[in-house]
């Protein structure tokens, strides 16, 4: 019993994977129909965008900050990119992805001036920006949105791509989104950066204690810099992946998201104060909140339960990840 | 001496600064529309749609005293109405005059019930963050979608329409030819001012934030004290949240979500240190001021609710900006 409960002491995700077993099973049991792959493929597609946010709200959360302005700088870098799109007539994949990262980018440095030279806390920074840009869009830019009939010919196919395709029992065809596949490969490159690069372990180091990391060497600064402004190009990234899967450009779109993100990274067991929290973990932590938020029809509860039931994630992750990290705080 | 002395000139001249800018806003928005900002009209309904906004101020002020934030004060002001509201159409009948008539002790009754809702909401907030160490920032985001949630789930999604008479006086009624908010608002005010100035709980939350371990070895009962703070802030949220279904006569899950960065705004631009420590009830009323004749002196400019956000978020970091500055050269 001891071996079990250490494993899970020193394996954090292991206990997040029990968890979504758990959770599986359960609902399963309850409803058979989860186990479609109709289901089973479109939880998984469902999964990447948050997946995606949550691997940036990952970052800044092990550097010991908080980000809340996320949602706005996808939407940002999403209907910027396809109105320039529209406007300039061009509508390859590779520049158009390389765009919207760009502004994520940019938007995610403005975060760092503002939470390294100005030492505010990041959720204020990040309210303050987030607020800002979303007014921008909107109150700027354009409030309309731009629908399947002048949304970019190349983007729409992109978000369409299937891995492969299954029959199902009762005939009908059904796919796995090739977008899962670009979810793994960012999940990947931010594993191995966090994992083997020194920049990487800089950023746990940060979170771990400001002043012990200067004192060790590493470039406060630079980490800073980095984890914004990652965060702020994945975010960007996501956003048009976003508009390529839904197959609009919405600029009031991901209102709120920031929450479900917060919570599918908290529920990975990334520790708020910083130094804590994998990959892995917060790639768990994202499918478990989509499979039991999604799964509320299916086990026939009202969806107006939705809310309280990533709430009740919410404060139940955390109370578990403070009494885990007790010891630290005390 | 010394010290107290510096301090009392440090928050003066942070007035002094506040007072300054709404004087400026205010000559700005006069000299920008002559003829249609200085008409009594638009101050008389500033006095009756600022207060709300005042005391979620307050309410994130008592909160970031101790280095906490509250992000759930929106769920708490919508829980709270939407509870009296559905005990109204409970006791008298929905939207007919019988519910418009409603005597006056179940109209007290129902005050009752929306203050117990936010005193029990406060405590939860403050048992999470002081019993089981959540951090405040996760442990009312995750409330706050639990309150909101509860709020969809009691409503299903539309406004609870029609409050009585009386009700609606608190939001909408003149007293001395005053706006009875303001009234509700000023009283309120002078009470958190003299409770966090003149009272051992007030300075003992303002040692809390400045070194909560010092504060513990000095012997403060800590843990008490900051859970009365946000059974405090809960209580504030809830009075607003009466305000704000008495002045529209009606209340919904959503209502008010622009409000949180404004409060946030309201209580950095007004002096309060997000890290602790710092706060100043005056510096919330000359600071709610400047942003209320900003904000109609736009509107009245004919600006988009966009826009004003977009000011809204650009005045935040340039609030903060300003703070850095000053007090690198002190």
């Amino acid at each position: 019993m001891s071996g079990i409960a250490a494993a899970f002491r020193r394996h954090p995700e292991l206990m997040v994977a029990a968890i979504l077993v758990v959770t599986v099973v359960t609902i399963g049991l309850v409803n058979p129909v989860f186990w479609q792959p109709s289901n089973l493929f479109s939880l998984l597609r469902a999964s990447v965008i948050t997946g995606i946010l949550g691997l940036a709200v990952l970052l800044v959360m092990l550097s010991g900050g908080i980000d809340v302005s996320f949602p706005a700088f996808a939407i940002a870098a999403m209907y910027l990119t396809v109105k320039a799109m529209i406007a300039w007539g061009f509508d390859s994949i590779l520049p158009a992805f390389a765009m919207a990262t760009g502004i994520g980018l940019l938007l995610g440095l403005v975060n760092a001036v503002f939470v390294h030279y100005l030492r505010m806390i990041p959720l204020i920074v990040t309210l303050g920006t987030g607020t800002a840009v979303r007014g921008f869009i909107l109150g700027i830019v354009g409030t309309s949105q731009i629908n399947i009939d002048q949304m970019p010919q190349r983007l729409i196919e992109f978000g369409r791509g299937q891995l492969f395709s299954v029959t199902q029992a009762d005939g009908s065809q059904t796919g796995l989104s090739a977008m899962v596949l670009v979810y793994a490969l960012i999940a990947l490159l931010v594993h191995l950066l966090l994992r083997y690069t020194m920049v990487g372990r800089g950023i746990y180091a940060l979170g771990g204690g400001e002043e012990a990391a200067r004192r060790v060497g590493f470039n406060i600064r630079q980490t800073t810099f980095l984890v914004y402004g990652l965060a702020g190009a994945i975010a960007g990234f996501a956003g048009l992946l976003h508009g390529a899967m839904i197959w609009t450009a919405n600029p009031r779109d991901m209102v709120g998201l920031e929450l479900d993100v917060i919570a599918a990274v908290v529920l990975g067991g990334a520790s708020i104060f910083g130094g804590r929290g994998s990959v892995i973990g917060t790639i768990l932590g994202g499918l478990t909140l989509i499979v039991i938020t999604n799964s509320l029809i299916i086990l026939g509860i009202d969806t107006t339960w939705q809310r309280v039931v990533v709430g009740l994630i919410v404060i139940t992750a955390t109370a578990a990840t403070a009494w885990r990290d007790r010891k630290r705080i005390a | 001496m010394t010290a107290i002395a510096q301090r009392l000139r440090r928050v003066d001249t942070n007035l002094l600064q506040l007072a300054l800018l709404t004087v400026l806003i205010f000559a700005a928005m006069a000299a920008l529309n002559p003829e249609r900002f200085l008409r009594p009209y638009v101050f008389e309904s500033i006095t009756f749609v600022a207060p709300e906004l005042g005391l979620l101020a307050i309410a994130m002020m008592v909160a970031m005293l101790t280095g906490g934030i509250d992000l759930s004060v929106i769920g708490i002001a919508n829980l709270s109405c939407i509870l009296a509201g559905l005990f109204f159409h409970a006791v008298g009948a929905p939207r007919g005059p019988e519910l418009a008539n409603l005597a006056w002790p179940l109209v007290a009754a129902g005050i009752g019930l929306a203050l117990c809702t936010g005193l029990l909401a406060g405590a939860i907030n403050g048992l999470l963050i002081t019993r089981l160490r959540v951090t405040p920032i996760l442990a009312t985001i995750g409330t706050g979608q639990v309150y909101t949630g509860i709020c969809l789930v009691l409503t299903g999604g539309p406004a609870v329409v029609g409050f009585p008479k009386l009700w609606g006086l608190i939001g909408n009624g003149t007293a001395f030819g005053i706006a009875v908010p303001l009234i509700v608002f000023l009283v309120v005010a002078a009470l958190v001012w003299f409770m966090l100035a003149r009272t051992a709980f007030g300075i003992n939350l303002a040692l809390i934030g400045t070194n909560a371990r010092a504060a513990a070895f000095a012997g403060l009962r800590t843990g008490r004290t900051v859970f009365l703070s946000y059974v405090l802030t809960g209580g504030l949220a809830s009075i607003a949240g009466i305000l704000l279904s008495g002045r529209t006569n009606a209340a919904k899950s959503d209502y008010g979500v622009s409000y949180l960065l404004q409060a946030v705004l309201i209580a950095v631009l007004a002096g309060t240190n997000p890290a602790g420590g710092r706060a100043s009830v005056p510096g919330i009323v000359l600071a709610l001021a400047a942003l209320m004749l900003l904000s109609s002196g736009l509107q009245i400019m004919r600006f988009s609710n966009f826009l004003v956000d977009l000011i809204w978020g650009g005045f935040l970091l340039l609030s903060i900006a300003l703070a850095a500055w000053r007090n690198r050269t002190r």
